[in-house]
């Protein structure tokens, strides 16, 4: 892979030039213009990239006198660190005065059941799809993923009702249900396509040996895809934490996650607006799924464009 | 081909039967919430539903009186701004980009850390981000003003008529990263043969790019155009955080019009006409892309 990358990256940059001339390596200079065009033009779009991110900090670290008199871009001059502590424990929302702390126990309340139920679910359908397929199950599969495309907001309020007749509307259970019908599509496909790609024979081997369905899925086929959950955990606890519309339709306000709860602090009508409890809070919100993707690095863009890849 | 190893059994239902069982959530969903749900709110729009959804039919009342309704037209030429510019923007810089990350760079994997990680912050969060980097008093305007140049106005989200582009500038800040990823995977893609040709022919790099190396990658821009559509008509939780809407009415969308009808207006069949109106565009997206990708050829 990498040998393709340097033999394509060496064509490309002597496309400009007529004659290949001697083969091997030509002595490239760092200072070229062509270089000096390519890497400006990455760090001017790296620096608008992590602009915000340098906002939120500086913002966050000063005083509201501070704030008032100078200009976003300016460092502190004196860094505090009481708009953190503010944000974590007593902004108020309008409805209560607690901070952020409630919304962030209740996302992990709410974020590590829905990550594994949905996961353990998917992954069990995709095995399903890939290795016992049954008549039929093509069908279901299509309409599952056809339906990945349908607005959430026209599926809404069935599942309310359904979710209500049930006598789950509003609580944590309710909310982890939707979260795994949700990820669903997603989830299965990526399950469906690994699973299908693992070596048949082994698959043939077992069956040959007695091992039913269950026996198959805990001991061949997960213990051999530890990284393609690992994948589909990074997508789903970074999804969960950010949703906002779930949250504020099937839950009751004790209830509410951390990005609803951060809403409500910013935008409440309430009082003075004190910009840098407001960003500390919006970065305490963005950690989790940052530490996730920071951590994580490659897998995590394994799992966006897993969404990309067609079956 | 693996039901082929149960052919013995005689009953067709029993055959398969734990791959069956293990996969009912999976049928429920499909069948229950996302066809069954999709056509009850199709058909619910038709009546005319408050509080509670009602079976007494209206016809195509809704329909009509959601047409009238300047706040939905609002939404749907929003939508259309927000979704035109998003699309190009969006396609051009990922593409630019990726076509630069691709000259093989040093700290290609700092470069990609830096652009996609906004993609990994909720909307919420990158909404308020950009809610006070473009606040007039603090904000840019504010920083541009103090360097001397007193008049300089923008104020993308206290003015009306320029309130999506605000909206537009951090959706791009947000999604441009997954573009990006999406198309250095289809240049990585592309043959060298390809560039060791177009060098031998002499065809200027920028030619090579635009002539032979996008027509090549037709898939990967179709599947990303898909990506960025079906999101461009969720668009909902950036607005909530950003501008609320506002001012007035003057960022609305069609998915907050949806919420607001059905959750706090009390007024369930204008939702679920509203609702219906975003599946058909939705639809208009999808159908001719899955008809491209999947018709013809069976999937097996």
């Amino acid at each position: 892979m990498d040998d393709t990358v340097s033999l394509k990256a060496r064509a490309a940059h002597g496309a400009s030039r007529l004659a290949p001339g001697p083969q091997g390596k030509k002595p490239r200079p760092m200072f070229s213009p062509r270089n000096i065009m390519i890497y400006g033009a990455l760090i001017f779009a790296a620096a608008y990239y992590l602009l915000p991110l340098y906002v939120m900090m500086v913002t966050s670290l000063k005083g509201m006198p501070e704030i008032r008199l100078g200009n976003i871009f300016s460092p502190p001059l004196e860094i505090t660190f009481e708009p953190w502590v503010k944000a974590w424990s007593s902004a108020c929302t309008g409805l209560n005065c607690d901070g952020l702390s409630r919304g962030f126990w209740n996302s992990v309340r709410i974020t590590i059941p829905s990550t594994i139920v949905s996961i353990a679910i998917a992954s069990v359908n995709g095995y399903a799809l890939a290795n016992w397929r049954f008549k039929g199950a093509d069908l279901f599969f299509t309409i599952l993923i056809v339906g990945a495309f349908i607005p959430y907001q026209v599926m809404i309020y069935p599942i309310v009702i359904v979710l209500r007749e049930m006598g789950l509307y509003g609580s944590l259970t309710g909310l982890i249900i939707v979260h795994t019908i949700f990820g669903m599509p997603i989830l299965t496909l990526l399950f469906r396509n690994y699973f299908s790609s693992l070596p048949e024979e082994l698959f043939k081997a077992a069956r040959i040996d007695g091992a039913g369905f269950w026996t198959i899925y805990f001991k061949i086929m997960l213990p051999m895809s530890l990284p393609i959950f690992v994948v589909a955990m990074i997508l789903q606890i970074t999804g969960i934490w950010n949703d906002f519309l779930f949250g504020v339709v099937f839950t009751r306000p004790e209830y509410y996650p951390m990005t609803v709860q951060l809403n409500n602090i910013v935008n409440s009508v309430q009082g003075v607006k004190e910009y840098n409890v407001n960003m500390a809070a919006t970065i305490l919100t963005g950690a989790v799924p940052l530490i996730v993707y920071f951590v994580s690095g490659r897998l995590f863009v394994r799992g966006i464009a897993a969404g990309a890849v067609k079956g | 081909m693996t039901g082929q190893a149960y052919a013995g059994r005689p009953n067709q239902l029993l055959r398969n039967l734990h791959s069956k069982i293990a996969s009912i959530p999976m049928i429920l969903t499909a069948v229950v919430i996302f066809l069954g749900g999709t056509l009850w709110t199709v058909f619910y729009s038709f009546t005319n539903s408050k509080l509670l959804p009602r079976l007494s039919f209206v016809g195509l009342d809704q329909y009509e009186r959601l047409w009238a309704a300047p706040r939905w037209l609002v939404s749907i030429e929003n939508l259309a701004i927000y979704g035109f510019f998003s699309l190009i923007f969006s396609l051009v810089i990922g593409f630019v980009l990726a076509a630069l990350m691709d000259q093989k760079i040093r700290f290609e994997n700092a470069f990609r850390t830096i652009f996609l990680y906004p993609f990994a912050l909720s909307f919420i969060v990158t909404g308020l981000v950009w809610q006070w980097v473009l606040n007039p008093e603090f904000g840019v305007q504010s920083v541009v003003r103090s360097l001397g140049w007193t008049s300089f106005t923008f104020d993308p989200l206290y003015n009306q008529s320029i309130v999506i582009y605000g909206i537009l500038i951090a959706a791009l800040w947000q999604g441009t990263g997954l573009v990006m990823c999406l198309m250095l995977a289809g240049l990585r893609g592309i043959d060298e043969d390809i560039w060791k040709a177009s060098r031998v022919d002499g065809i200027p790099m920028w030619k090579t790019y635009l002539f032979i190396i996008i027509p090549m990658m037709r898939a990967v821009f179709i599947t990303t155009l898909v990506i960025i559509a079906s999101g461009i008509v969720r668009v909902y939780d950036l607005v909530v955080a950003q501008t609320s809407g506002g001012p007035g009415i003057a960022s609305e969308v069609p998915a907050k019009y949806v919420y607001d009808y059905m959750f706090q207006a009390q007024n369930l069949g204008q939702g679920f006409a509203a609702s219906t109106m975003m599946l058909i565009t939705v639809a208009i997206i999808i159908v001719p892309w899955a008809y491209l990708e999947f018709g013809g050829r069976k999937r097996g």
